[in-house]
This record gives C-alpha cells, structure tokens and sequence, in this order.
C-alpha cells in the first residue's frame, strides 16, 4: 500500500537505529500516549531493538480503555430502555462496565448494533423511524469531527430519532495531567499521529515550554516511529525540548481547521471521567446547548446507579504508565483477552492486550 | 481507535467519494475534507477522510530519512 510500505523499509529502519544507538547518552523515559502507537511499537518490536538508554511507557491514549465503568453503565441503561437502539464501535461492546457489558445487555435482549462509522448509526435511526438510535460516542479529537458531522447530517436530514451519548475526550489536557501527577518521570513524548492530523502540533506546544519535555507527532509504520525516537533524542541529547512532526504527510502543524471547525460547531469543552485518572478538568467534549435535543443525556432520564470498578484490575495505574500488565494478579490468569476483566484488555490497542499478544510471558 | 488508512480518491460526488483501498472500493465522506480531489490520497478514519495525505511532503520525509541513515 502507497505510504505504508515505503515506511517499513528494513534497510532504513536498520541504520535509523544504528544512529539512535549513537546518539542517545543519556537515560531517558519516553511515552507513547497513543494506543494505536503502542501496538505499532510492540508488533513491530522497537522497544527490544532500541539502546538500553531508551525506557518506553505506554499512555492512557485509548479511548475504549479510559471511559470510566460510571459512562459505561450509562450506554448500558440506554440499551436497557424500551424501543432504544445503541449503537456502538466493536471494542466497546466487550468492556465490562459496573454490572454488566454491552453484549451482556444484547445477549439478553437489548437491541445494540456495532457499527464501522457514525454514518452506519445514522442510517440505523432513518430505517427505524419508530425507534430511538443512541450512537455511544467514544473517541478523541480523530473520531469527534465524525460524530459531529453526522449532528449535522440529522439536522439537515430531520433525523430525529437520533442522538449521542458523548463520552469524546481530547489529548493536551489528559497530557498535562500525566505531568501534573508526577508519577512518571518523562524525558518525551510520542504525541498521537491522527489526534494531530486534526489538531495539527501547536496544542502541544505547552509541553516543551512548561514541562521541558520532548515531543514529536509520529505515524503508525516503523520508520515514522523511529524517526519520531530519533527526534526526541535529538531535542534531549541537545537540551532544546520542542515540538516537531515526523509525521508531515499526515499532520499539518495547524491540523485540519475545517473538522476542528465542525468539532467546535457542534461540541463544547467539558470535563470528563477517566478510568484510572478521575476527573480532569476540560478534557471532554459534550454537545452544546443548541444541539441540546441530540444529546442523550438530555433526552433520556439514564440512572445507572453507583459505579463499581473491577477487582484486582489495574488499567488505571497502567493507563498512566505507572504499572505495565506484568505487574498485575490478573493478567494471564483471570484476565484474558477472551475473557477480559478490565478494559485494556478489550481493546485490540489496549496496553494489556498488546503485551498479551505481542510479549512473551 | 484513532486508526487511519491511505486511500485512493476515484470519484467524487457532493461530499461523498469513493476510494480505493488495495483494490477495494468503499464510500467515504469528504465532509472533513472538502477540498479533496479525484487522485488525491486521503486518510480513512471510521467512514471519513481526516486528512489529504501530503505527497510533497512524504516525498521530503523519505528524503530526511535516507540523509540520517547516509549521516552514520
């Protein structure tokens, strides 16, 4: 496939680690925040082939994993009311909330339907006109331009049968929560290659001035990975943190104006829960007061009462990159991919279900 | 989640295209990226082209990786 390909050269990705050997001195600790990065980064095995100087850490950046068991039981009740269709992207249908999960509710008779885009949902609520459609909306500043998108889609189309339970969430302020927390002493960050492609690389910018830490926006093929290492170590061997893009196929540094513009028509800054992190101040995004009757949360009365978090389950800790899935009771034993107790285990780019299939036990 | 995919723009109509992926055809919204044209390269996230893939600068990007390897 044309850019892909070209990305995976083994000849390069060879010297391009042979010059990251010789540049990197110091002992630096560099997370990946995005999850789709994670996987990358372990299928294709950098983490063994680079210098012993190089610790990686896995972020919270998945989207599946980091949406607390408390909105999780809300899709659930959604999916429990009479005539409500949810819909809902695969790796969320899986993920066990308080006291069930979604494809417990659909083995019991709810009506969930998994669906590819939003534009599926969409469809889902004009062929049941009878019915409410609830599209579950996860995801961060990649997938909410989409979701917004289809808002306006339903309102040009008199879709009204359909709305959102937004539980989107976006990248800087989950970052500067990391920092803030101090639990993980950073050195850089790989900063997400299509949260960027929207919201291009100036949000990071507070990184390297407040913080002091590296960062560089990375695609998901080998060789952007390493040339994303490459320079981080550049900035950190040189004392001169800031931001770069080793990624400029896809990233613009202004990002993509036109679906932040549709983002910010449609949704405002919230706060929002993050499983394993709390709530972080105006780091969610809920649907704005005129676009009030496509918000699920104001259209149904959803009371799914206390949330419960799982036992012995550290996504949380692992989330922040405090823990890695070895460290976990659960992990291997009770905790499966097939059989999954916490949500990084679910998702295909979860932390706990990467180090499953691509790390030896 | 944040997956994204190159895809082949064939045709265009309104704000729906239809692209090639590896020689599979699939319809695709172009409402995040209204300036997208016939043979431009997009990235495909969930139904959706998110970005015009930028071929000048891929082309630059594997320029800068061939100099670092030649740099050793």
């Amino acid at each position: 496939m044309k850019f892909v390909e070209e990305y995976r050269d083994p000849d390069l990705a060879k010297k391009l680690l042979e010059r990251i050997h010789k540049n990197s001195r110091k002992s630096i600790r560099l997370m990946e925040f995005c999850g789709g990065h994670t996987v990358a980064i372990f299928r294709h095995g950098i983490r063994q082939l680079l210098p012993d100087t190089i610790k990686m850490l896995s972020g919270p950046g998945c989207p599946v994993c980091v949406t607390a068991s408390a909105d999780l039981d809300k899709a659930i009740a959604l999916a429990d009311m009479k005539d409500v269709i949810v819909a809902s992207f695969g790796d969320m249908v899986r993920v066990p909330g308080s006291y069930s999960s979604l494809q417990k509710a659909k083995a019991d008779g709810a009506d969930i339907r998994i669906v590819y885009s939003v534009q599926d949902a969409l469809a889902i609520a004009s062929e049941n006109p009878g019915k409410q459609v609830v599209f579950v909306g996860i995801g961060f500043e990649t997938t909410a331009p989409t979701v917004a998108a289809s808002v306006l889609q339903a309102q040009t189309e008199e879709i009204v049968n359909y709305s959102i339970l937004s539980l989107h969430k976006i990248c800087p302020p989950v970052m500067k929560a990391i920092l803030d927390l101090g639990e993980v002493n950073l050195s850089g960050i790989i900063c997400p290659g299509h949260v960027s492609a929207i919201i291009g690389s100036h949000p990071y910018q507070f990184i390297p001035d407040h913080y002091g830490i590296a960062c560089a926006v990375s695609g998901f093929e080998p060789l952007d990975i390493l040339l994303a290492v490459d320079m981080l170590v550049g900035q950190i061997e040189s004392g001169q943190p800031r931001v770069e893009i080793a990624y400029r196929r896809g990233v613009k540094p202004e990002g993509n104006t036109q679906a932040v513009k549709l983002m910010e028509s449609v949704f405002e800054v919230s706060d929002a829960n993050w499983r394993g992190i709390g709530a972080i101040p105006a780091s969610g995004l809920r649907l704005r007061g005129e676009y009030g009757k496509y918000d699920a949360e104001k259209r149904f009365e959803i009371e799914p009462g206390p949330a419960i978090e799982p036992k012995g389950c550290i996504c949380g800790s692992i989330l922040r990159g405090v823990s890695t899935p070895l460290e976990c009771r659960l992990f291997r034993r009770t905790c499966t991919p097939e059989s999954p107790v916490g949500p990084c285990m679910v998702s295909s780019e979860g932390t706990c279900a990467t180090y499953y299939y691509y790390q030896g036990s | 989640m944040c997956l994204a995919i190159p895809a082949l723009i064939k045709t265009i109509n309104g704000q729906q295209a239809e692209v090639d992926i590896e020689g599979v055809t699939r319809g695709v919204s172009l409402q995040l990226t209204p300036e997208a044209r016939v043979g431009d390269y997009v990235l495909l996230h969930t139904g959706y082209a998110i970005s015009i893939i930028d071929e000048a600068e891929a082309e630059e990007t594997m320029k800068l990786l061939k100099e670092l390897s030649e740099a050793n």
